[in-house]
């Protein structure tokens, strides 16, 4: 449906007039220091795979260690060198900071750069219909300052005292003291570096995002008719812009206790036979300043998942997406929420009980917008027409763990049943569906759905298909069991459960290995996508411009999509995103840029009366391409 | 485990077989070209049926599963507001368990049921008010009796404790727990600074108030059957967190900040022998903060004692000023006689490296 690019080159032949197509750009300024969205939005892809692949392996390395505590791992002595200990065993700091460093690639680094950086880069300039980023310059320093990040905080992977050690959330006194581990040393200052270029780089993409949605929608696209897609990446972008400097100024404090001797956090402590001077602080305003960000960060990572989940099940069911305005209203109430709900992680932290009783009733509210939109989805499917391509199918898997993993946080979510559950594994296996697996279903989904458009060329979907049913049963062999540890009082972070006393530790064994075994299976199944992936740009089969019948703007760009994505005028936009099998209508899709003119046989009443402001919709042409040549 | 190993490889080797496979297989299919208008593949109708198949397995895999870990759970709460907070653990969980249930089945099915078929065409079904009201009502009425019974539990948990509680001072160090009670006489515990810490005195027992002169430690902790038992809750170096798995009790352990917790036991350690038929059952303290290298296996024995047995116990625990009567020294001249009571007519010998740490 070449529609908007014909109707373009009809009525503006002549109109060539983007200043940026007149140079071509060099290899470095096409490839790597590229202003251009899409560039930008595949190098945050290839980065974000490549550290879903190392954060991935260290989990690997851990449940090793949990599945099979009596394996001898000298085999792994070329690799890990001193961090397997005389006994042929991991070391017991390094399984502490394996933990921490698979928490904070896979949250950061994965699932907050790889899915947020990458599809808010690709989709919001194609999908609302603009030429680019508000501002190209700072979305490609957004870009660098996330690769010097990660730069310092692989390297830090490398330190003889090993990388930071004390829990992805780096709790003081534990983090700001280094004699009180040796990942707290010059590790820990490596990660508080790289987040700090991570949070500059995280806010100067938020801030693009948001004035690009905000200023360059094209004409017609109002706000109820931008995609899903987009509204969630506006409300991630407006969590990670209000929430990300609170970790910033947690992380300055705590580099303020670790080197300029403050005591934001610390005080009155006995540590290796020396009483330190600190006095007055108090390690719970960093939890409140950490989780201020940790919670909706939760959501940032899990929005733009839903969000790409609306689009693709849509599409893919052939049905419009139910409840729209109910859907966009659920992430709005999601978005406010996120930010009122973050002691939760805190009830038995020593926080005043009035408190946690305060933000006990906040947090089973949040539950309620959650529900609505899974029972959306599943509305959605009903009566479709289901084509399960790859991206189809994760779809499906994220709403599954979206269910699965979001029941349980209303258990945890009761500041009463936390107390027993607080840091065991019934956590762990709750954020690891809700939050890791959603969000990770999200990014491939997203992957296999808008690769034609990355690449101009197509992934295999036999493989899709393989990838999908290893990864879905395997997500659920791992985490699943996860919760019966957990309801047993295992506490998560532990070397080995021997203290646990009463032979208890042997309750577990046979299940412990199996979800070990289930780990390493699933991630050895990732090496399927990772083949498909990479083969696919140079081999896959050539892509047709709109492969899914998908009705948003980006399939009306051309297939090898170039700087400025349209080659003619970008094309208005009458509709919403979201007419698929509309009675009456020939096609079973009707793209946002065919006008309500055009399609008379399967226009409702009141689309009808809409059709005397499109004159007006095409007058703002002059406008909009004004705005361009400023 | 060399055989675990041999298992891995045959499965990468698996793999890889299948991942070379389909790569040929997708070269073959370049070149035949494009086909249809809808991105359809022969694979409809097995993906459908994995959802069915995936929901069969699934749920035959949960009840199974479940069943067979259902003896390993914790055995039943031995402290009174354990007993609530399971009962409403497992409610509650009946409720998720539900939902659970009922929204995946709904999702997998419909999956499977309206898999593409070119004879139909899906319901354009954009929005149902109704519908939606009902499933915002719903939830928020199911969230609300949640909270309300969670809250009023939360609320009884966390009230002040009775004033004829047993405080008990516990305090966490990398990687153990020091204990300290109130002593037999007063029943207040002395006041403590970590400035006064030694090795002798590892919890820095401050001898200028005269309610520490009776205090005694331990390197376990005894708890009264029966009564309310208050735990007074500090950490010397980093977090950690207290938590008694069968009393179903945890609370941060927080440097600079005091924090506690109370709870009434009701099974004395050998109820529990008796119940779990073993001899060598001990209930456990155990740490759930991270806290470094020993995190793991930072736990002390934890006794629930009958009262008498319990009186009994703490009449044979000599004061700490007892055992090191060293620390005479820095107990002020105007209370040193209150505090000579407790020392021993014969200074005991391990006192002399108390004295040097001392000093």
């Amino acid at each position: 449906m070449s529609t908007a690019t014909t109707h373009a080159e009809e009525v503006h032949a002549h109109a060539h007039d983007h200043e940026h197509e007149h140079h071509e750009p060099n290899f470095i300024q096409k490839y790597i220091f590229s202003e251009d969205h899409k560039t930008i939005a595949k190098q945050y892809l290839i980065m974000g795979i490549l550290w879903a692949f190392v954060g991935g392996s260290l989990s690997i390395l851990f449940r090793l260690q949990l599945g099979f505590p009596e394996m001898q791992l000298e085999w792994l002595r070329p690799l890990l060198g001193e961090w397997i200990d005389e006994s042929g065993k991991l070391d017991k700091e390094f399984y502490l900071a394996l933990v921490t460093m698979h928490g904070t690639i896979m949250v950061f680094f994965v699932l907050t750069a790889g899915l947020s950086g990458t599809f808010s880069n690709f989709l919001i300039p194609l999908q609302i219909g603009a030429r680019d980023m508000a501002s190209g310059f700072i979305n490609m320093l957004s870009f660098w300052f996330f690769f010097l990040s990660s730069a310092v905080m692989f390297s830090s992977l490398f330190l003889e005292t090993g990388p930071a050690s004390g829990g992805w959330v780096i709790y003081p006194p534990l983090s700001a003291l280094p004699q009180a581990m040796p990942g707290s040393g010059l590790g820990m200052t490596l990660w508080l570096t790289s987040m700090a270029l991570f949070i500059v780089s995280s806010l100067m993409g938020g801030i693009n995002y948001i004035c690009t949605i905000i200023n360059l929608r094209t004409r017609g696209m109002t706000f109820t008719k931008m995609p899903l897609t987009i509204w969630s990446f506006f409300f991630t972008a407006i969590l990670g812009l209000l929430s990300f400097p609170v970790l910033l100024s947690a992380a300055l404090l705590l580099i303020f206790d670790r080197s300029f001797g403050t005591s934001f956090y610390l005080s009155e402590i006995y540590i290796q036979g020396q009483a330190l001077p600190n006095m007055g602080g108090s390690p719970i305003l960093y939890q409140h300043l950490f989780w201020f960000l940790g919670h909706p960060e939760v959501y940032i990572v899990l929005l733009p998942a839903l969000g790409m989940t609306s689009e693709i099940i849509a599409t893919n069911a052939r049905k419009p997406i139910f409840g729209y305005r109910a859907m966009i209203g659920s992430m709005m109430g999601i978005t406010v929420l996120a930010f009122i709900v973050w002691a939760h992680h805190m009830f038995v932290t020593g926080m005043n009980p009035f408190l946690g009783s305060v933000f006990m009733f906040l947090t089973l509210i949040i539950a309620v917008p959650s529900a609505v939109k899974a029972f959306n989805y599943i509305t959605t499917l009903w009566k479709g027409n289901l084509i399960f391509t790859p991206a189809m199918l994760f779809s499906i898997g994220l709403v599954s763990l979206f269910i699965s993993g979001g029941v349980t946080g209303i258990i945890l979510g009761n500041s009463a049943l936390d107390i027993n559950l607080h840091d065991t594994y019934f956590v762990v296996a709750h954020f690891h569906l809700v939050m890791g697996s959603a969000s990770f279903f999200g990014l491939m989904a997203g992957v296999y759905h808008w690769y034609p458009k990355m690449f101009g060329r197509m992934m295999n979907k036999t493989l899709g298909y393989i990838h999908f049913w290893a990864t879905f049963v395997g997500v659920y062999c791992v985490f699943f069991p996860m919760h019966y540890t957990g309801i047993a009082g295992f506490p998560r972070r532990y070397y080995s459960f021997t203290a646990l006393g009463n032979g208890r530790e042997e309750a577990f064994t046979d299940l412990n290995m199996f979800i070990s075994i289930a780990a390493i299976l699933t991630f050895s199944a990732q090496a399927i996508f990772f083949w498909n992936f990479f083969y696919s740009i140079f081999k896959g089969k050539k892509a047709t411009q709109n492969p899914w019948n998908s009705t948003t703007l980006e399939w009306t760009t051309p297939v090898e999509v170039g700087h400025g994505n349209w080659p003619g005028e970008i094309p208005a936009v009458y509709r919403w995103p979201y007419d698929y099998s509309k009675p009456g209508a020939e096609s079973d899709f009707i793209p946002q840029n065919v006008p309500y003119s055009a399609t008379p046989e399967s226009n409702l009443p009141e689309e009808n009366e809409e059709i005397a402001n499109e004159k007006a919709i095409e007058s703002l042409l002059a406008a909009q391409n004004e705005s361009y040549n400023r | 485990m060399n055989y675990l190993i041999g298992l891995l490889s045959v499965v990468f080797f698996i793999l890889a077989i299948s991942v070379i496979a389909k790569s040929m297989k997708l070269n073959k299919n370049l070149a035949q070209g494009d086909d249809e208008s809808t991105p359809l593949d022969s694979s409809n109708n097995s993906n459908a049926y994995g959802m069915l198949i995936f929901w069969l397995l699934g749920t035959i895999a949960g009840v199974w599963s479940f069943l067979h870990s259902l003896p390993d759970f914790l055995p039943e709460a031995a402290s009174k507001h354990g007993i609530d907070t399971d009962r409403m653990f497992w409610v509650s969980m009946a409720v998720v368990t539900f939902a659970f249930f009922a929204t995946n089945t709904l999702l997998l099915f419909f999956a499977f049921k309206y898999r593409y078929n070119k004879n139909r065409k899906a319901t354009f079904y954009p929005v149902n008010h109704k519908l939606e009201l009902i499933w915002t009502v719903i939830p928020a009425i199911v969230m609300a009796i949640l909270v309300f019974t969670g809250w009023r539990t939360w609320r009884d948990i966390t009230s002040q404790a009775p004033s004829d509680a047993v405080v008990i001072e516990i305090t966490g160090h990398q990687f153990g727990w020091y204990v300290r009670y109130a002593g037999n006489d007063d029943n207040q515990l002395g006041n403590q600074n970590y400035k006064l810490i030694d090795e002798t005195n590892s919890i820095g027992i401050d001898f200028t108030d005269k309610n520490s002169f009776d205090d005694f430690t331990a390197t376990e902790l005894h708890i009264p059957k029966g009564k309310p038992v208050l735990l007074k809750i500090k950490a010397q170096d980093v977090l950690h967190s207290v938590y008694l798995p069968y009393q179903r009790v945890k609370m941060d352990a927080v440097p600079g900040m005091p924090t506690k917790f109370w709870f009434t036991p009701t099974i004395s350690t050998d109820e529990m022998r008796a119940k779990l038929n073993n001899k060598d059952f001990n209930f456990k303290l155990n740490c759930t903060e991270i806290c470094g290298r020993g995190h793991f296996g930072m736990a002390i024995t934890v006794f629930v004692d009958e009262p008498a047995d319990y009186k009994k116990w703490c009449a044979e625990q000599k004061p700490f000023l007892a055992t090191n009567p060293s620390y005479l020294e820095k107990v002020p001249a105007n209370l040193k006689a209150k505090a000579s009571k407790y020392i021993p007519a014969e200074p005991i010998a391990t006192d002399s490296t108390a004295t040097a740490a001392a000093l």
